[in-house]
């Protein structure tokens, strides 16, 4: 069972965006943007409040790959893996982000919920590629190097 | 409040004077290539120096003795590899700075700002030249900005800045001057054809919106740029919001629709927030709204943010998109023209290409045919990234050559590497060669040869990239991104792939290119929607000018990039081994034995091609042979 304040944070934002069936998915980017996932039990909610099927919603957030059930770290790392940083070698980026925290393809969130290492088909940033994006900042140039800086530097944000 | 006609040339009339008012304008690029590097530390850094020096106001006040300084967050500047970059501007003379860091925010004040010299050491530099000014800069000076006029200039978060650089004079000729057939007319006789990838003539499209017999009609602006390497769009949003707001208005005026949304890719947060910025400012101000400068036209404007779909680039799976469903493409017809968002009449534009009407409305069709060729009027922009020197952004004429784009512009290849292909119009497009590296580049010219302009994303390739391992990388992404309709696409590219990847690991047959080319042929008939349809592209375009290097991987199970890991070769130079015996060591599988002190040896049947043993070399003695 989830707290109630899930549900009253889901009435405020389905309030914000209108009880109709066109607010699903900017209801969901909410909801996922203060939880950093979609609890299940929360969808369901939402589905019966804005008037469509459960299969209906459930369907809509499977579709789209940035709706995650599972819930993701506080620190969602996106490694561009676009056509400008692929050709300038961001597969070793990936590679040391997930060595480091012990996370691998199957794996992306670490056991202490830090961390969520993913990837991304383009940031936009190309012109410094390789780009790596945490949370909504972007770090430019990226190397296995500074990829252990970065880490350590988020850690240091935790202690 | 402006509400009407009066009232906004009196507030552009003011901005002008407030803008000319400056004695310096420090113009710190905020791009998002600009910001990660961090440009947002340097404008507080300049707000601080300015503030905490006497004599100086930031803010503007009539008859204010002080001189009168701005800083102001500006759109993409154009060479985003030499970020944080900052220019400095008076009156019409204009200082380009790359590279700068907080250290020098204090001498370039000092110097640049309060007094009239140039911080030398933090200028363009190419081949040992220096350039002072941005419109001297080859990068620059190259181009042709008309989308991107206002990058660099004005403040990206300003209404008012953007009303003085002539922002809303193109939407209030068309309001007021214009019957809503005369714009459609304009923008049709221009030429405008739309920049998203296919081409189609943005003023036909309009024209069959305005005579639907339903009303109710709406104006979408595309803004999904998903293909990796392109980033030309997110700069126009980010960078001059206003202008994209200002040609959506004009087309809803145009096709008698109350009612614009714009749907933007996840990833551009930044573009999302200016936007949303814009819009309130324009609401604000009753530009936005009912009855907009006291006339019958109301207009009202939405966001949508993507949720990480590729295939929501598609027009029909798009418009699902914003309507909450599952983002697919459906059959066509009915065309979105007559059945698009929520079953209504339809424009449906990319960022670019309503970025360019203002300019068409303001100076005429005549005008702009007079720019790019004559099948493809206008100017494109193109993000230019890879192995090039001069990465970033750029606007050119139709019908530039890639010669001159990549050579005059881009400065030529990274680190005086060989050119090898550039990689047009992304997971869509194709890999052109040097054969054709003097085609004009509009719209029909280089389909002939395989490829599209597509949206506008040219990757430079190099001869340590591997055109197996494109064609593969290419193929996972619309594999991935397929959204499993149809069959062809859902099935056919899952089996390209596999295809592909059996011949990077070093186990591909000379038939697989048959089988290859047979389904590249299929899926590109047969797909259902234009992704699906352009998703072999890259595949057909490397067989066409690569097979060789298909073959190489095939038959003699060699990369001459050294990309494909399963074909490389570790090997230990005898000169550089010290036998320390470390590699052995870090080496995973034990593929490496060795006496100490003597040199070791890779056993390749074992070695699982990790590169540990590289990496830890302490003498580099680890190469790899192909």
């Amino acid at each position: 069972m989830l707290d109630q304040t899930f549900y009253q944070k889901a009435d405020e934002i389905i309030a914000f965006y209108g009880k109709k069936p066109a607010s699903l998915i900017p209801i969901m980017q909410d909801i996922q943007g203060v939880y950093r996932y979609l609890p299940g039990e929360l969808l369901t909610y939402v589905a019966a409040q804005i008037g469509i099927t459960e299969a209906k919603a459930y369907s809509v957030a499977t579709f789209y790959e940035n709706f995650s059930f599972e819930p993701k770290g506080k620190y969602i790392i996106k490694v561009c893996d676009g056509t400008a940083c692929h050709v300038r070698k961001s597969a070793p980026i990936l590679e040391a982000f997930q060595k480091e925290l012990g996370l691998s393809a199957k794996k992306h969130t670490t056991d202490d919920m830090m961390f969520t290492v993913e990837t991304v088909s383009c940031l936009g940033a190309c012109g410094l590629a390789p780009t790596v994006m945490v949370n909504e900042d972007v770090h430019p140039k990226m190397t296995p190097e500074k990829v252990l800086e970065l880490i350590s530097e988020l850690r240091g944000e935790n202690k | 409040m402006i509400d009407n006609r009066d009232a906004l040339q009196k507030a552009a009339e003011q901005a002008k004077q407030e803008i000319a008012s400056y004695d310096c304008r420090i113009l710190v690029c905020s791009g998002t290539g600009c910001i990660a590097t961090g440009s947002q530390k340097i404008y507080d850094e300049f707000m601080k120096i300015a503030g905490d020096t006497p004599g100086i106001v930031i803010d503007f006040k009539p008859h204010d003795e002080g001189k009168h300084v701005g800083v102001k967050k500006t759109g993409c500047q154009g060479v985003c590899e030499l970020g944080p970059l900052v220019r400095i501007q008076k009156g019409d003379k204009t200082v380009q700075y790359t590279k700068v860091q907080i250290s020098d925010c204090q001498e370039i004040f000092d110097r640049s700002v309060i007094g009239k010299d140039i911080v030398e050491r933090l200028l363009y530099k190419q081949k040992g030249v220096s350039y002072k000014s941005p419109e001297e800069i080859p990068f620059i000076a190259k181009q042709t900005r008309l989308v991107l006029e206002n990058c660099g200039k004005f403040d990206a978060e300003s209404f008012d800045e953007y009303l003085a650089g002539g922002g809303f004079t193109a939407f209030q000729k068309a309001l007021f001057d214009m019957t809503p057939d005369e714009v459609v007319d304009a923008v049709d006789k221009s030429g405008l054809r739309g920049r998203g990838g296919g081409g189609f003539p943005a003023g036909r499209k309009w024209k069959q919106v305005a005579r639907q017999p339903e009303k109710e009609r709406y104006v979408v602006c595309n803004g999904d740029e998903g293909d990796p390497g392109a980033f030309m769009d997110g700069s126009v949003m980010e960078g001059d919001p206003y202008k994209l707001i200002e040609g959506m208005m004009i087309a809803g005026y145009a096709v008698g629709s109350a009612n614009g949304y714009i749907y933007v890719r996840a990833e551009y947060p930044m573009s999302v927030a200016r936007l949303r910025h814009a819009i309130k400012e324009l609401e604000d101000r009753n530009m936005l709204g009912d009855n907009i400068l006291g006339t019958e036209f109301s207009f009202h404007m939405h966001i949508n943010r993507g949720a990480g779909a590729f295939v929501c680039g598609e027009g029909s799976a798009l418009t699902a998109s914003i309507e909450g469903n599952r983002g697919m493409p459906r059959v066509k017809p009915p065309r979105t023209v007559e059945k698009g968002l929520w079953a209504k009449p339809t424009v449906l534009n990319n960022v670019e290409t309503y970025a360019n009407v203002p300019k068409i409305i303001l100076n005429g069709p005549d005008w702009y045919r007079s720019i790019g060729t004559e099948g493809t009027p206008g100017t494109k922009t193109f993000s230019l990234t890879g192995s090039i020197e001069n990465t970033g952004l750029i606007e050119v004429p139709m019908g530039t050559t890639l010669r001159e784009i990549i050579f005059d512009i881009g400065g030529g290849l990274k680190d005086g590497g060989t050119f090898k292909a550039v990689q047009i119009g992304g997971p869509s497009g194709g890999c052109l060669t040097e054969e054709h590296l003097d085609v004009p580049l509009d719209f029909e010219s280089i389909k002939k040869y395989g490829a599209i302009v597509g949206s506008g994303g040219l990757v430079v390739m190099d001869d340590h990239t591997c055109m197996v391992e494109v064609a593969r990388f290419f193929m996972s992404f619309t594999q991935r991104e397929s959204c499993g309709k149809c069959v062809p696409c859902r099935e056919g590219t899952k089996r390209m792939l596999e295809i592909l990847e059996k011949i990077v690991n070093g186990n591909g047959e000379l038939e697989d290119l048959d089988k290859l080319e047979e389904l590249a042929t299929m899926v590109k008939s047969m797909a259902l929607c234009g992704l699906g349809k352009s998703a072999p592209l890259p595949v057909l375009s490397t067989l066409r000018y690569f097979k060789d290097e298909y073959i190489e991987h095939i038959t003699d199970k060699k990369c001459k990039a050294k990309v494909c890991s399963a074909m490389r070769r570790f090997v230990i130079n005898p000169e550089y081994c010290k036998g320390c015996g470390k590699c052995a060591k870090n080496c995973p599988v034990g593929a490496i034995t060795g006496v100490r002190k003597e040199c070791y040896h890779i056993d390749p049947n074992i070695c699982i091609k990790c590169e540990a043993c590289m990496d830890g070399c302490a003498f580099d003695a680890i190469y790899v042979e192909s």
